[in-house]
């Protein structure tokens, strides 16, 4: 909406006021993340600009935090176990969702609005409390596996933290799934099974390319809840389960090295490929519905 | 009249009538839709809602003083505690017996740490008594080895007290004994021992017996040794002096007909008094004489207690009913509120910064508003870890901010603002982390306003502002109620962001929740904040559900 040209000397104040406090609400947004993208080249270790910095002196930037993340144990070791722990949360969360959601959106359930509140519910609950309850409970768990099953402790320590992740996971699955399976066209299920494929066939064949990006989306949330998920990781998993949230948890409260800094602009990087691999899927998901992409 | 439908059933292809054929058709529809729910449905119920359930449960489970103490806190529920006198000898004798298991187990500390929640030097009171209650058993066994030296040998022990074959076992006697070790030691004893308390005899020394049961299921089942070749835990000499003094041993032992009843005739006849256990725990600290810490024990020794509830509240349950606790204890209620009224600021200023910002995405052409979402989803989808860093990067002293307003020549270098490990820092932080929550809602909300409503106000003679607070504010209100509540839903229970910019006065409940749960150990309590946090939360959640419907919720 532009000015009309018949605005008064108010009207045209108000109208670019009202356009640089929008502007200066965006830098709010952004500056933030811009601000550590070149403090993680920083050549000392500050958390600030040097002056070498500001007048673009190559001294004043290297590469050293970068290099210390892919070579310090420490943080291998966290990143490492992130890439164990968030695509497995993710696999169980996204099959179990997925089958729920197609469930769910079925004409007849019964306590459809009871279930549909439970499936929900972890993303409702604050992270403090499901990792206090997780806490209880997940020892006892843990010490049931160890004692009674014999596993490994290890082995315990990454399962409990896999499962509270998975269900951390799981309201996005279902939001997103249910999300794509309101615009879901019954009848293709329906013409698949008058020309005599069988319900796994079926779903295979015809109801998940169909719904597809809906799932890749619900699951790209699921992981993203995981791998930056530290409240309850902090809680239910031991150090040898350190996550790279944790690590950065740790790193922050006791200001150890702008190391940080670096491993944040890989995180930035990932998640701006994120964000595009999502409009991606929209705009798909919507070409296969039949809309215009928007 | 001829036949009707009426009373002729429509019948199915099939035959059966066809109602029938059609509820069973409904019925295999609504079970396939539960089976392809139930996995996931049973996930959730065992790895998340049943945890939160062990949680409330926490709040108000107080089984430990009772299973640790188990024959004290029956001999105390008999005694006044709201009188002057001191509890009886009974209590103090079955405290000495059963504090002494307690110690053997090294179990005797984690009750202390929970009875100092409620007053403190409890804890240190338990661990000293635990190092001296040894002292008076050795003394006593001077004593029955002076009589008769039979009595220092590991074997008189095992045969007077082990049933001899074909003799009556005293089965209830080892269950129980087996259920409370189990419970002190956290370990199920599973170990094959050789050994089984006789009948006769633990009619006969009720108490020494029950003593020689235990220590033998700890050294025969848990630490799997040969109970007869071990040393028996000193308290039993106790008991034994307190069996044999006891009224009426004389007549019990005439009847008795088994192993050691010579030794036991020379005890009977050596003319021994029972032990005085108010004097060993008086000697052992002067604390025990006060009956300040009986009141304690015998208030916190129910099953279930509101106890925990009260503490949140900054109460504190006392004999007398519950009371305020003490000016310098009370931080809870004060910490709720300041919860409370930050998370509203954070609301409110999400309000203010998200309005505009939704408005002119919903009001500029779509390519470019587009290219303004990606300024909103990027913040949303970077790692809350990233953005908490960067707040403390920005907000330090020597930090970014400061940098440039010194450099601008704002703020003198030596009077830069302190603007993190405060208030104000976890409000900046998280208003900036939760902005996204807000924009998107009011977005999808001012989608829909029609613009056309807007030219029709300003035609029909509304100023600019007149339109836009009577016809498009009021279409615009679902989006904020939506978007206040989802922020107010995540603010509240906030963790990390006030963890690393709030210092120690910008932090929130949850903090305090998760101090107990891993530095003061405090879970009782930490179960009882967190159950109040969800109470709300499940609230304000309800609330949701009734003005946007869980249904709606959108990402992204």
């Amino acid at each position: 909406m532009s000015l009309p040209i018949y605005a008064t000397f108010g009207q045209r104040v108000w109208y670019y006021a009202f356009r640089v406090i929008c502007a200066l609400i965006f830098i709010f947004l952004i500056t933030p993340i811009l601000v550590v993208i070149p403090l993680s080249f920083n050549a000392e270790d500050f958390f600030t600009f040097t002056p070498e910095m500001l007048s673009f002196d190559p001294a004043g930037y290297s590469l050293k935090h970068y290099q210390d993340f892919f070579t310090n144990n420490e943080w291998q070791r966290s990143f490492k176990n992130s890439l164990i722990i968030a695509p497995i949360a993710t696999i169980i969360s996204v099959s179990l969702g997925t089958l729920a959601a197609i469930g769910l959106s079925q004409s007849h359930v019964p306590f459809r609005r009871g279930i549909m509140a439970i499936l929900i519910s972890p993303m409702i609950v604050p992270l403090i409390i499901s990792a206090t309850g997780m806490f209880f409970f997940y020892s006892k768990i843990g010490n049931f596996m160890e004692g009674t099953m014999g596993l490994d402790k290890n082995l315990v320590g990454y399962i409990k933290v896999i499962l509270a992740h998975a269900v951390l996971g799981i309201p996005f699955v279902i939001i997103t799934v249910t999300a794509t399976l309101v615009g879901f066209d019954r009848s293709l299920t329906r013409a698949a099974a008058n020309m005599g494929a069988n319900p796994v066939t079926t779903f295979f064949k015809v109801q998940m390319p169909l719904i597809l990006p809906g799932v890749i989306s619900g699951g790209l949330f699921a992981f993203i809840t995981s791998f930056d998920e530290v409240v309850v990781v902090l809680f239910v998993g031991s150090a040898s389960q350190k996550t790279l949230p944790w690590q950065m948890f740790t790193g922050l409260r006791e200001q150890i090295s702008p190391t940080i800094l670096a491993v944040a602009t890989i995180l930035v990087g990932i998640s701006i490929l994120l964000l595009i691999t999502l409009e991606l899927l929209r705009r798909r998901s919507e070409r296969l519905r039949g809309m215009s992409p928007g | 009249m001829t036949k009707t439908a009426t009373n002729e059933p429509v019948l199915a292809a099939d035959g059966t009538p066809l109602k029938r054929s059609l509820a069973r058709a409904l019925r295999v529809q609504k079970m396939r839709a539960l089976a392809l729910i139930a996995p996931l449905l049973i996930f959730v119920m065992i790895s998340f809602i049943i945890p939160i359930g062990d949680m409330l449960f926490r709040s108000v489970e107080n089984k430990i003083v009772e299973n640790t103490l188990p024959y004290t806190v029956d001999e105390l529920s008999r005694w006044d505690g709201t009188g002057t006198e001191l509890p009886p000898e009974p209590v103090y004798r079955d405290m000495y017996f059963d504090l002494f298991l307690a110690a053997e187990l090294k179990r005797h500390t984690r009750l202390g740490s929970r009875l100092n929640y409620e007053a403190s030097g409890m804890s240190s009171l338990f661990r000293q008594a635990g190092r001296k209650l040894d002292d008076p058993g050795k003394d006593a066994v001077k004593l029955l080895k002076s009589i008769d030296p039979v009595w220092g040998e590991r074997d008189t022990y095992y045969t007077l007290f082990n049933a001899a074959a074909g003799d009556a076992v005293n089965q209830d006697l080892l269950a129980a004994q087996q259920s409370r070790i189990r419970w002190l030691a956290d370990e199920t004893p599973t170990g094959e021992m050789a050994f089984a308390p006789s009948q006769n005899v633990s009619d006969l020394l009720p108490l020494a017996a029950r003593v020689y049961t235990s220590s033998a299921v700890i050294t025969g089942m848990i630490e799997n040794k040969d109970v007869a070749k071990s040393k028996p835990m000193e308290s039993l000499y106790l008991a034994l002096l307190q069996d044999v003094t006891r009224p009426g041993f004389q007549d019990d032992l005439a009847a008795y007909d088994g192993p050691q009843k010579d030794a036991l005739t020379a005890l009977a006849n050596a003319g021994l008094s029972a032990p005085n256990y108010s004097a060993i725990f008086a000697d052992i600290d002067e604390n025990w004489a006060d009956i300040e810490t009986w009141r304690v024990i015998q208030t916190h020794s129910g099953e279930f207690t509101n106890g925990y509830f009260l503490n949140a509240i900054d109460m504190q349950k006392t004999p007398d009913g519950p009371a305020v606790q003490p000016e310098n204890k009370r931080v809870l209620i004060q910490l709720f509120i300041r919860t409370l009224i930050m998370s509203l600021t954070i609301m409110g200023s999400c309000i203010l910064l998200g309005y505009p910002i939704a408005w002119i995405l919903s009001n500029v052409p779509t390519r470019q508003a587009n290219m303004l979402m990606i300024l909103v989803l990027l913040p949303f989808w970077t790692s809350l870890l990233v953005r908490t860093s960067a707040w403390k990067v920005m907000l330090q002293q020597q930090g970014v901010i400061n940098d440039v307003l010194v450099w601008v020549g704002l703020v003198a270098d030596d009077a830069r603002l302190v603007m993190i490990n405060n208030q104000f820092g976890t409000i900046v932080a998280m208003t900036h982390i939760l902005l996204p929550f807000m924009i998107l809602p009011m977005y999808s909300v001012m989608q829909t306003i029609n613009p056309s409503y807007l030219r029709a106000a300003k035609s029909l003679g509304a100023t600019n502002w007149t339109a836009f607070w009577r016809v498009y504010f009021p279409q615009s209100i679902p989006g904020i109620g939506a978007g206040s509540i989802l922020v107010f839903i995540l603010s509240i229970g906030y963790y990390i962001t006030p963890e690393i910019v709030g210092g120690t006065k910008g932090v929130f409940i949850s903090n305090r929740i998760a101090y107990h749960i891993s530095s003061s150990l405090n879970w009782g309590l930490a179960a009882a904040l967190g159950t109040i946090l969800l109470a709300v939360v499940l609230g304000l959640y309800w609330c949701y559900d009734k003005i946007v419907g869980i249904d709606n919720v959108k990402l992204g």
